[in-house]
């Protein structure tokens, strides 16, 4: 095997083109526990992404509000200001995120291209609709995250490709993430959610992780809650942010493994997209 | 934490380094530097690297193993498997019933082989692949209940009960107003100790003896257990310590140690072997789940009129140390607390579980778990609080416990419980304290980065737990320990075979040498087995056992300086005494440093130290089968999401009845760590198995508690010295983790009452589901 | 990078790395090959935080490192933080408090707490409890860890006080 560190996306992306069974290494938090524990053996081309300048970087563009996020740009980064204060649900999910050590190595792309279903990033990026730039020797596409993520640890990315950078509409509107796992800190997701506001367009998303083979959006209860709130002064009812935390819980598709049971993620998710939305309103009656 | 540890002793007059005082480590600069040699850092020229191969299967048939393949490997060295062990083919603690490699049957998910050697561990790797094992798989015994009654084919010649033991006490059939019944159980924990198994041999030229340095907790019982499998006698078989990463029992069993002495003594060469952590987790014992059923008569105030228990410990595939979890636990059903009456069946069976055996606390934990349980409840039914129900029944020195042993030890239960009470309660809100810019500190709240909860989601919840837990070995086993002192030119020489595995006893033999021979300077020697026997680092007993011969032989080294002292200025030796680092004559003026009194002498003493002789119980579970016992109050502090079931405890009151606190600061790291531990038992930890195959064996599944997870501890050390102790000092680190874990449980229980949520949580760890669901 | 040689800078010096298989973690190439036996080992997830280093300025775990890709990076291990037997103000601090017990999290957690104290002179204790959550100990419970690291944090401050 060999290993190539390219500094540049286009020397990446012409070795990818030249051993399409190369193995991408970004962050390497994911890849390495495979590799370490003899479950993954590269015995071609390794490519490191993490010297990749091209994806270590973030913009936002005023005018349009897309924040535009390199692949490689860690969880550490994505916690600071300003694109803290541009991605606030992002942030959120990048500071549950392992331990500071991992948050340091581990990049977003990275948990773009494990998609596990517990990958932290990943119902921001669903509810936030955003669009992953993938670039490949032959050129480049750009695909809805939604498209990207396929099943569990399944994406639609396709040989000779690799995640460039993913875009984001800064929206005008709450957002938030909230995890639940069994410890206080370093733990994986036993169910996981974000709720993003869009008071713009007083539209409501809310994307699940760890209840479902992938990230899953549940529309029924987005536009129940929407149609619930009075976008006026921002507030809803009670009833209704408990009727949204059954939509939550109904969407969900979580299995029973030793890390949880399927009737608890199916609860506890119900509880988060809940208490999101009360966070994310004020509660009607409610005098705190 | 330490602003707030307090103590009955005064420490002002304390000569540094001696006993009372807290010197640090002597290890300590070599660990934070990173120059500490651990065992799995151990290395030698020419070393080959040894693997274990494991079975699959949790029961199956060996129907053959094909071992040609793997010796075609280039950089293959050696194979070895059943056929090549040429001494005893068991091994074992208490019976020598498992195999040092299984040859007909396998009986756990891991159990040994075959193991290779080989020139790099990634070719070891792909030897043990290479290996081909055809296997008739069997349907395996999961359930203890079936091995009890009977229900399925031995799968060991020993049969599948381990151990059963009843105790009948007193007036059986007594009963008051209040009966308080209940089935309790305990999940299998790990001691999860961070440096993985590791070991490398030595053979001697011409391979007719060997020398091992390893990790464990007991030199010469390893060495009894190798010596044996490899056909040599014991002088034959040395043994060293290596830098061992923390036990907490897991070291206490064989686990690579005759496999890489085996490969060495083959190979002519030294080879080296190192567990995984995946492996470790198939490597080593565990501690028992058990099922414990227990039903309390007490009268209407509250006061236990009787008890019954029944004990199912489930010790997995091979004995270990069963029998002896299983007494302890059963001795120890009423808890620290006066019962005339009781009757006990308790149980260790075999099944093709991962084998279970030491992990600190020894049986005790589990049955601590389901008496405090009980305790609450006899509590709620009189009309008491928890504290008082503890208080009316706190045992006291002389009562005695249900095998009719006395207990003859200072036994401060009430104090431990009123010096917790007096404990401050923490300071805190719910959420912690509003942060400067007025935003909530999600880190304060069950959850933490999760975001899970708002304050007003969380409930605040505080519970007890007392304990009692029996000090070194018991039913008759005589765990002595030996301790030489050399003494010369004012610089004291340590030796002794006691397995540092970072509990510090290699800072308290230092002090007691200064303190009794009033010396600065103390070298100590390597541990080893060119010494006898220091017993086992384990049931809390090195600080007393191993502390007793250190003192012992310091002792015996100053009556020589005495006598040397006494004959160069024509004093009768009793007339000498210690005063800081000088001899002086109490009935004279005579004063002369330890230094210069000692200067050209060569004492030289030997000094081995034995308990009292214990009794093995009769089949009434009667007989004082203990040697000393120790206690500890915990109250817990705790945070409840009832909702999603998450939990953060907030804070750990602790007083612990330690005797005499030889080092106070060693004192509380142990009594912090063993916290930690019996937290992670009360929320997290637990090895979870399905048909016999082990699900979470790594540390992203297997969940130890965390900065975020781990409260300030607020601590008393009740310092009563034990007349029966050596140095008054009682043993300290098993007590913290035994009642944390029901403390903490009952804390949850008292939070959701108050959310008016009433849930049993009969089972630890106490996952979220048990709480919301 | 298509030979088997690649060479890591670590605490300043250059190692060349011959004979180890690519896809090997900066770990093991740090205590099997370089011989730089400070780095500690427990878990092989990056779960522990046992095997802490800092590249180029970022604290992570050398077991999640591919060490081939580390090349023309600055590697500090345990072995670049203090001459030995001069250990650093952390290291001191760390025996003196009694934040040692078995000491197999000690070099992790010491390369963390560094790299902690660099960025937050003065962190809260909840500071210190998120910041340290990657460095798992089994022997302490984390009380005197914590109590260590308020120390250094005072010592220092102390001192910059004094000199002003």
């Amino acid at each position: 095997m060999t290993v190539a560190v390219p500094t540049s996306l286009d020397d990446a992306v012409r070795l990818l083109g030249e051993h399409p069974d190369a193995m991408l290494l970004s962050g390497g938090t994911d890849a390495m526990v495979e590799i370490n524990d003899g479950h993954r053996r590269p015995d071609d081309l390794v490519i490191a992404l993490n010297r990749v300048t091209d994806l270590r970087s973030w913009r936002h563009d005023p005018a349009t509000g897309l924040v535009t996020i390199g692949a490689g740009v860690t969880y550490t980064e994505l916690m600071q200001p300003p694109i803290a204060d541009l991605l606030p649900a992002l942030a959120e999910a990048s500071r549950t995120v392992g331990s500071p050590q991992i948050r340091n190595a581990g990049t977003l792309g990275g948990n773009l291209g494990t998609c596990s279903p517990a990958g932290d990033g990943l119902p921001v990026l669903s509810a936030l609709d955003a669009d992953v730039r993938l670039v490949s020797a032959t050129g480049e596409r750009t695909i809805s995250v939604h498209d990207l993520m396929v099943g569990v640890k399944r994406t639609s990315l396709e040989p000779g490709e690799i995640i460039a950078d993913i875009v984001l509409q800064a929206r005008d509107g709450w957002q938030g993430y909230a995890k639940v796992g069994v410890r206080n800190a370093m733990v994986i997701a036993v169910a996981s959610a974000c709720l993003a506001v869009d008071s713009s367009q007083q539209r409501v998303a809310i994307a699940l992780g760890s209840v479902g083979p992938t990230i899953i959006r549940c529309t029924d209860a987005e536009q129940q809650l929407a149609a619930a709130v009075d976008w006026s002064t921002g507030t809803v009812g009670p009833e209704a942010l408990s009727e949204f935390g059954g939509l939550v819980s109904a969407a969900s598709t979580p299995i029973t493994d030793h890390r949880s049971s399927a009737d608890y993620r199916r609860h506890a998710v119900g509880i988060l997209g809940a208490r999101l939305g009360r966070r994310a309103f004020t509660v009607q009656g409610d005098s705190q | 934490m330490t602003d707030t540890l307090t103590g009955t002793t005064d420490r002002t007059a304390i000569r540094p380094g001696t006993i009372g005082d807290s010197p640090v480590r002597p290890d300590g600069i070599e660990k934070v530097q990173g120059t500490y040699e651990f065992s799995s850092d151990l290395s030698a020229d020419g070393c080959l690297f040894g693997a274990t191969l494991r079975s699959p299967h949790p029961s199956a048939r060996i129907v053959s193993i094909d071992v040609s393949a793997a010796w075609k490997i280039s950089g293959v060295e050696a194979v070895i498997t059943a056929d090549d062990v040429p001494g005893q083919a068991t091994y074992g603690l208490i019976s020598q019933d498992q195999p040092v490699f299984a040859s007909d049957v396998v009986r756990y998910v891991g159990e040994p082989v075959a193991a290779v050697a080989a020139i790099d561990p990634e070719t070891a790797r792909r030897a043990l692949a290479a290996n081909d094992v055809t296997y008739e798989v069997l349907q395996p015994l999961l359930d203890p209940e079936v091995a009890i009654a009977g229900g399925h084919d031995p799968i060991h010649p020993d049969g599948n009960l381990i151990r059963h033991q009843r105790i009948v006490h007193g007036d059986t059939s007594a009963t008051g107003p209040i009966v308080i019944e209940g089935t309790y159980e305990i999940g299998m924990q790990d001691q999860a100790f961070l440096g993985l198994e590791a070991a490398i041999a030595h053979p001697d030229q011409g391979a007719d003896g060997v020398e091992l340095h390893v990790a464990t907790q007991w030199l010469h019982e390893d060495r009894k257990q190798i010596a044996a499998c490899l056909g040599f006698s014991e002088d034959k078989v040395r043994l060293v310590l290596g830098g061992v990463g923390g036990a907490f029992g897991a070291r206490e069993d064989i686990s690579l140690q005759v496999h890489s002495c085996l490969l060495a003594l083959r190979l002519g060469r030294p080879v080296r072997m190192a567990y995984s952590r995946a492996e470790s987790f198939l490597g080593h014992v565990h501690r028992h789940p058990a099922t414990i059923w227990m039903r309390h008569h007490a009268d209407a105030d509250g006061r236990l009129v009787n008890v019954e228990a029944r004990f199912v410990f489930d010790g997995g595939a091979y004995a270990s140390t069963s029998s002896a979890v299983l007494i302890n636990g059963i001795t120890m059903t009423p808890g620290p607390y006066r019962c005339d009456n009781g009757t006990v069946d308790g149980f260790a069976v075999r099944t093709n579980h991962l084998p279970c055996g030491a992990m600190r606390g020894f049986g005790a934990v589990q049955a601590c778990f389901a008496y405090e349980s009980q305790m609450d409840r006899i509590a709620a039914a009189a009309g008491i609080t928890a504290e008082e129900v503890r208080l009316l029944n706190a045992m006291r020195t002389g009562d005695t416990l249900l095998t009719g042993q006395p207990v003859l030890n200072v036994a401060p239960v009430e104090e431990c419980i009123r010096e917790t009470a007096a404990l401050p309660l923490p300071d805190e809100p719910v959420g912690g304290h509003a942060r400067a810019d007025g935003s909530p500190d999600a880190m304060k709240l069950p959850g933490g980065a999760g975001r899970t909860a708002d304050a007003g989601d969380i409930v605040r919840g505080i519970g007890w737990g007392v304990s009692i837990k029996n000090l070194m070995y018991s039913e008759n086993f005589d765990d002595y320990s030996t301790a030489r002192c050399r003494l010369a030119d004012g610089v004291a020489t340590l030796k002794f075979a006691t397995a540092e595995v970072g509990q510090g006893f290699i800072t308290i033999a230092g002090q007691i040498a200064r303190t009794v021979l009033g010396v600065d300077d103390v070298v100590l020697d390597t541990i080893d087995t060119t010494i006898g026997s220091a017993g086992s680092t384990s049931a809390s007993r090195q600080t007393w056992m191993s502390g007793g011969a250190v003192d012992a032989a310091c002792r015996a080294a100053r009556e020589r300086l005495f006598e040397a002292v006494g004959a160069a200025h024509g004093i009768e030796p009793v007339r000498l005494m210690i005063d800081g680092t000088d001899v002086i004559d109490t009935s004279g003026d005579l004063r002369v440093p330890v230094a210069e009194a000692s200067a050209g002498l060569d004492i030289d003493e030997t000094v081995e130290y034995h308990h009292p002789k214990t009794d093995d119980l009769d089949e009434n579970g009667q007989g004082n089968c203990h040697t000393a016992f120790a206690f500890v109050a915990h109250r817990a502090v705790v945070d409840v999401d009832p909702e999603l079931g998450l939990v953060k405890v907030v804070q750990i009151a602790t007083a612990q009845d330690v005797g005499n606190a030889l080092n106070p600061l060693s004192v509380t790291g142990q009594i912090e760590g063993g916290i930690a531990q019996g937290l992670g038992l009360a929320l997290m930890e637990e090895i979870i198995q399905v048909d016999g195959v082990i699900r979470n064996p790594n540390f992203t599944d297997y969940l130890l508690p965390t900065f975020l997870d781990m409260p300030p501890v607020v601590a008393t050390l009740i310092e009563q010295p034990d007349p029966h102790a050596p140095l008054g000092a009682k043993g300290v680190g098993e007590p913290p983790c035994i009642s944390s874990t029901p403390a903490i449980v009952a804390a949850i229980r008292d939070a959701l009452r108050q959310a008016g949520v009433e849930k049993p949580l009969n089972r630890v760890p106490v996952r979220p589901s048990d709480i919301c669901l | 990078m298509n030979n088997q040689i690649f060479t890591l800078r670590v605490n300043g010096a250059d190692h060349d790395v011959a004979d180890s298989w690519l896809g090997e973690s900066l770990l093991d190439v740090l205590r099997d090959r370089i011989g730089m036996m400070g780095s500690k080992g427990a878990c092989t997830q990056g779960e522990c935080g046992s095997c802490s280093v800092i590249v180029d300025g970022s604290l992570v775990c050398s077991c999640l490192v591919m060490a081939a890709t580390a090349v023309d990076q600055e590697i500090v291990t345990i072995e670049g933080v203090a001459p030995v037997g001069a250990p650093s103000d952390v290291q001191r601090a760390f025996v003196d408090a009694g934040a040692v017990q078995c000491g197999f999290c000690t070099p992790g957690l010491i390369m963390a707490v560094h790299d902690l104290l660099e960025r937050t002179p003065e962190p809260s204790d909840t500071e210190i409890r998120e910041e340290l959550a990657g460095n798992v100990c089994r022997c302490t419970g984390y009380g005197r860890i914590i109590d260590a690291v308020q120390q250094v944090s005072v010592a220092r401050t102390t001192m910059a006080e004094g000199a002003r």
